[in-house]
């Protein structure tokens, strides 16, 4: 049965819509508070994009510029863009292949819960981290950096971040759905560090290698990280629509593969 | 004219599975690759009913279930579930499962979990009769990490019945368990029969398949070897134990006629056989020597590997 006619039918059939929609609320509550009771987790992937930004931002550089752009402000956009990207993939890859794997998503498949509400609860989740790690960004880069942008500008780069939380949470769906859940982090890690570097997320775009800088432009968080520095002043003067092409492209293509993953899953298990 | 003298038997066999079967496979086979987890299988559990299907490990009992519960798909034959394909969601809001985990988010609490789950269904049972039945009164805000083996699987089966379901999957609910959990553990199951409900359990303990249900179906290497009440089940093979001490050794035990079994206990040999005189009058025949005899009857984990050996012997023969 198809996903979407799978949720249609749990809405139309048996369900009021608003009992469907008590569900996905408490299945969003839940994966939230799950998560933010494993402090470990939450250190890890909302620190590290603070520490970069601290070090590299605020201790090291705060009085440089990058292209006219204040280094503490280009970096907002760079490292949030990281934040974001890391935020997403680890919120839902790690998370699905262990439930895959040890067998919890079975039970939770077994249960009339929509299969919809899980992923849905999963991407929230995401979204809900990658605000976080961009405010706290915006925060010390205000109250430290020296940082000045205008209301409406951060609120653009809030929600543009935000949004291209969506992309990599569809990237971890499909990551998810084919590791097993002890490599699942180093399967995502695989993919997230070069694909950070090469996109010029830790080394400024302008400073890379010319193939590097070449093979960035088919990668998407190249793109996120240029509608974002766009929106702090330091963009490269592309249109905003190719950037959000790219992505949305990117996006249909990962839930292509999760898809498929699902379809696939017939309950393999490990241990 | 010939159909008016069609037997029962053959009528029912053309009409499938009994109409009323809340959950039935019919002729299923299921492979994993080069591995045949269920050959041919046919099976089913009546309304109100508590059905035990007992085998070893890799008989194929998780493989069942899976399948009822719609997690997977047959290769050949049908499963059903109240009359429809198992994964209709309109049937998941009538069952619920109790399945073997690895892992089960740790940071939530109990009544979070069962919380979550209740919501599933259009009609749950009040969280506080949930926890009573399960026993998890005291423990309704503990985290699952926090929690004991045992209290573990009676949150996994507080999840299985926060539903009120109609069919209630069981799979090996008490592996793992010490007896006073399991003890514990089949009282909640009792208390859903009491109220009706219909049960598949799984399990290899033998004790369990007799305490609870009211239908055995004993499974091996994928298929059905027997099938009856527990009385019926224990009664194919009565069997007899006899344990001596002798010089014989294991080969010419095995071969001693009517002799189903030998396994060496220490220093003596465990002999399980249908009858147990023609196979003492041969042992003390070829072992004037032998000492320490004691002849009991066998119990049902003798019955059972019996049966398996009786099914292992017919497919032989067969072969």
């Amino acid at each position: 049965m198809s996903i979407a006619a799978a949720s249609l039918a749990n809405v139309i059939g048996d369900r009021s819509p608003r009992h469907t929609a008590t569900i996905y609320l408490k299945e969003a509550k839940y994966e939230f508070l799950k998560n933010l009771r494993l402090r470990v987790y939450m250190l890890s992937v909302i620190s590290f994009p603070l520490m970069f930004y601290v070090l590299f931002g605020l201790v090291l550089n705060a009085k440089e510029a990058i292209g006219g752009t204040s280094v503490p402000t280009y970096l907002i956009a760079t490292y949030g863009t990281f934040g974001v990207m890391g935020a997403s993939l680890f919120g839902t890859a790690s998370g699905l292949a262990a439930d895959r794997g040890l067998g919890w998503l079975q039970v939770k498949r077994a249960s009339p819960m929509p299969p919809f509400a899980y992923f849905t609860a999963k991407v929230i989740l995401s979204m809900i981290f990658s605000a976080t790690v961009v405010a706290l960004l915006l925060v010390l880069g205000i109250s430290f950096g020296g940082v000045r942008l205008p209301a409406f500008e951060m609120t653009k780069l809030v929600a543009t971040l935000v949004a291209g939380s969506l992309p990599f949470s569809a990237m971890g769906l499909a990551i998810g759905y084919f590791a097993g859940p002890n490599s699942a982090p180093a399967v995502i890690n695989l993919f997230y560090l070069p694909l950070s570097f090469c996109s010029g997320l830790w080394v400024p775009y302008m400073f890379l290698p010319k193939l590097v800088r070449q093979i960035a432009l088919l990668l998407p968080p190249y793109h996120l990280s240029q509608l974002a520095l766009g929106i702090v002043g330091a963009g490269r003067h592309e249109p905003a629509t190719t950037h959000w092409e790219v992505l949305l492209g990117f996006t249909l293509i990962c839930l292509g593969v999760a898809r498929i993953g699902f379809q696939r899953d017939q309950g393999k298990l490990y241990g | 004219m010939e159909y008016l003298t069609a037997s029962l038997e053959e009528t029912q066999a053309l009409q499938g599975p009994p109409r009323t079967a809340v959950a039935s496979l019919e002729q299923v086979t299921k492979n994993y690759g080069e591995v045949r987890a269920l050959r041919n299988l046919t099976f089913n559990v009546g309304p109100g009913q508590v059905v035990a299907l007992l085998g070893p490990n890799g008989a194929g009992k998780t493989t069942a279930v899976k399948l009822l519960l719609g997690l997977i798909q047959p290769n050949s034959g049908k499963a059903r579930v109240f009359g429809a394909d198992p994964t209709d969601p309109q049937n998941r809001m009538r069952t619920g499962a109790m399945l073997q985990v690895g892992r089960v988010p740790e940071t939530l609490r109990v009544r979070e979990h069962i919380d979550l789950f209740s919501s599933y269904y259009s009609r749950p049972l009040a969280l506080k009769e949930v926890l009573k039945t399960a026993g998890l009164e005291k423990l309704a805000d503990r985290k699952f990490g926090d929690l004991s083996g045992g209290q573990r699987q009676r949150t996994l089966f507080a999840l299985a019945i926060c539903g009120d379901p109609d069919l209630l999957f069981l799979d090996e609910p008490t592996v793992g368990l010490d007896v006073e959990a399991r003890r514990s553990l089949w009282d909640g199951i009792r208390q859903l029969v009491d109220r009706g409900k219909s049960v598949l359990l799984t399990t290899h303990h033998l004790q369990e398949a007799d305490a609870l249900a009211d239908r055995i179906a004993v499974i091996n290497e994928g298929s059905i070897i027997a099938e009856g009440t527990p009385a019926e089940i224990k009664a194919q093979t009565s069997g007899k134990r006899i344990r001596c001490m002798t010089s014989l050794n294991l080969t010419v035990l095995r071969q001693i006629p009517g002799v189903n079994n030998v396994k060496r206990d220490r220093e003596a040999f465990e002999i399980h056989a249908r009858e147990a005189e023609p196979v003492v009058r041969v042992l003390l025949d070829l072992d004037p020597t032998l000492s320490a005899l004691e002849i009991t009857t066998a119990g049902l984990e003798e019955a059972f590997l019996a049966l398996m050996q009786d099914n292992g012997e017919t497919a032989n023969r067969e072969n």
